[in-house]
């Protein structure tokens, strides 16, 4: 029997479609497989239970001839996205137990398309991090070792569901990107990661990071599975205010595996000093697979593009520190404090014991850049730099179809690397930050190994709304690159 | 320009409501240093005639009629509430 932790979502909707198997075996697979798993700590909720119930009634409304886009897909959901009545953390102990009242459009679309929650799946607190070391609940595992065997991070902020997907835990999951949290721990666990154009999922629903950057997309194993599961999340949401009233497009129509005569601008300021030779040549090896396939591979420039660390350090703590007053003790979470302290003491305890070090320290910075005297030279100028940021892809984007770019500067790290100085961890979002701060659509497809045997990946970076162009090019680098290493233990 | 001394980070940590220990007020001192030398960098870019750019969502934020969308839902708004009394939420007393 085929080993059905294996399958794509395409192959698996084709197989309950035929009745090969039913969406209540599926699941039964996943859960198992999670629950082999669990020294990689992917999941911080299980739900099993509820898992089953719902491939039970997927199964029964099949039989009815309803079938949706997921209909019967065993998923996991990013502890970010509230779930009704099933405890939401955001990986932090001040929502430790929360369970939210009502569903996310996002989880909601999917339901609603007929997919299977498995659990909700680890990351970094509030999905600040690109290690997943900061959650309250513990490190995740990457399936992945090198060839000294040690535990490497799956990347960050997602990287309970890069985990969950690359280790056959869940058929795909859904990831959220600020600066990179879908793109970079795709990379680093060997799927594919799709964050969409800022606008194109709703946000209502998922716990706030950084409301001008925030996007949710989907995290696969192929480029078909993002398109499909992307074709599930997306549509305008009235209850949220950016959410773009625009159709969503068959996307997977759009992998025709044609991209004779498109043009892919290769960005000179992404060679970045010290660019580990590896990554180099899986970027001319890139290159040279479209090229093959009939692009126009073109030089452009993003001039802006070395300060878009430093302008999204402000911003996205800017907002955060404005996003996470909410979590003072009083209307949900945990609350700390003793009999006779101050409201303000019981906010300052609350907060102090709530959230973890990375978190607190975020916040002050947001708390620092606004704060009067400093708002113009830090929160203000960061605004404007990312005005001339965007306007270079603007003009980039005046001569080429799609970017190509290095997803990540390096492979996933041992656990524990880069963890002395905040400022090193934030150098692994530099290829992913800028198209974060413009808006745009980016995905990471794993295209090659590094000369210690993990997977590395490449970005596209496409024009807002224009994620079929992406998944056009994304799927013809994927085919021609090959992909088909597996982690060690899921061989075969 | 932008060494943290401890007051100013006692001031930072007080602005954000968190409480910060004697000992932590240094370590927190060179952590947040270091990252304000880090966006220091900006200052080099020249952004004249620049509009600063709050959101990348080409939109003009829709209007909606004010009116109730939902209600009756006292039970789902304090499920999660630490203390709650008579349908409240109940703080330390502000006014003595």
């Amino acid at each position: 029997m085929t080993d059905l932790t294996n399958l794509t979502l395409a192959d698996a909707r084709d197989g309950l479609a035929k009745g090969d198997y039913t969406s209540v075996e599926l699941t039964e697979a996943h859960i198992a497989s999670m629950g082999a798993q669990r020294k990689l700590n992917a999941y911080i909720t299980e739900t099993p239970e509820q898992a089953l119930e719902m491939a039970r009634a997927s199964d029964t409304k099949r039989a009815r001839g309803d079938v949706g886009k997921m209909e019967g897909l065993p998923i996991a959901i990013k502890d970010l996205f509230c779930t009704e009545n099933v405890q939401t953390t955001a990986a932090s102990h001040i929502l430790e137990g929360f369970k939210p009242q009502y569903e996310s459009t996002v989880t909601a679309n999917l339901f609603g398309n007929g997919a299977v929650m498995l659990g909700k799946t680890n990351l970094d607190e509030f999905a600040m991090g690109s290690s997943n070391m900061t959650s309250y609940y513990g490190n995740v595992i990457n399936p992945w070792k090198g060839k000294d065997g040690k535990d490497l991070v799956p990347g960050g902020s997602s990287g309970g569901s890069a985990a969950a997907v690359a280790g056959r835990m869940a058929m795909a999951a859904t990831g959220t990107d600020t600066g990179g949290s879908i793109r970079q721990p795709a990379a680093y666990c060997g799927i594919v990661g799709l964050k969409p154009t800022y606008g194109r999922c709703s946000r209502w629903g998922v716990v706030a990071f950084a409301s001008s950057l925030d996007q949710a997309g989907p995290m696969t194993r192929t480029v078909r599975d993002a398109a499909i599961m992307l074709g599930a999340m997306a549509g305008h949401d009235a209850k949220d205010s950016t959410s773009a009233p625009m159709a969503v497009p068959d996307f997977e129509a759009a992998l025709s595996g044609d991209i004779r005569g498109m043009k892919i601008g290769i960005p000179k300021e992404y060679r970045v000093d010290g660019m580990p030779d590896e990554i180099a040549k899986l970027w001319d090896d890139g290159v040279a697979m479209l090229r093959d396939a009939g692009a126009d591979v073109l030089d452009i420039t993003l001039p802006h593009t070395k300060y878009a660390l430093p302008t999204y350090y402000i911003v996205a703590p800017a907002e955060a520190s404005s996003n996470l007053a909410r979590y003072d003790g009083v209307r949900f979470g945990q609350r700390v404090m003793e009999d006779g302290d101050s409201l303000d003491e019981m906010y300052m305890k609350t907060r102090a014991a709530g959230f973890g070090k990375e978190v607190q320290r975020r916040i002050m910075i947001g708390t620092y850049v606004l704060s009067a005297g400093y708002y113009d030279a830090y929160y203000n100028k960061a605004l404007k730099v990312r005005r001339r940021i965007y306007e270079d892809f603007t003009n980039a984007f005046g001569t080429v179809d799609v970017v190509l770019t290095p997803t990540a500067p390096s492979a996933a790290f041992a656990l524990g690397e880069n963890s002395d100085d905040p400022v090193k961890m934030y150098l692994n979002d530099v290829f992913t930050v800028p198209a974060s701060l413009a808006g745009l659509p980016g995905l990471s497809v794993p295209t090659g190994l590094s000369d210690s045997g993990l997977p590395l990946g490449l970005q596209l970076i496409g024009k807002p709304f224009d994620e079929e162009t992406v998944i056009r090019v994304g799927g013809v680098l994927e085919t021609a690159a090959g992909f088909d290493a597996k982690p060690a233990g899921l061989e075969g | 320009m932008s060494s943290l001394d401890k007051e100013t980070v006692r001031k930072i940590a007080f602005l954000s409501r968190i409480k910060v220990s004697e000992e932590e007020l240094g370590e927190l001192a060179g952590d947040l240093t270091r990252i304000l030398d880090f966006i220091e960098e900006l200052q080099e870019v020249d952004v004249e005639g620049a509009a600063p750019l709050t959101s990348v969502a080409d939109l003009t934020l829709p209007l909606r009629k004010d009116e109730v969308t939902d209600g009756n839902i006292q039970q789902k708004v304090l499920a999660n509430a630490p203390k709650t009394d008579a349908g409240c939420f109940v703080v330390p007393k502000v006014v003595e």
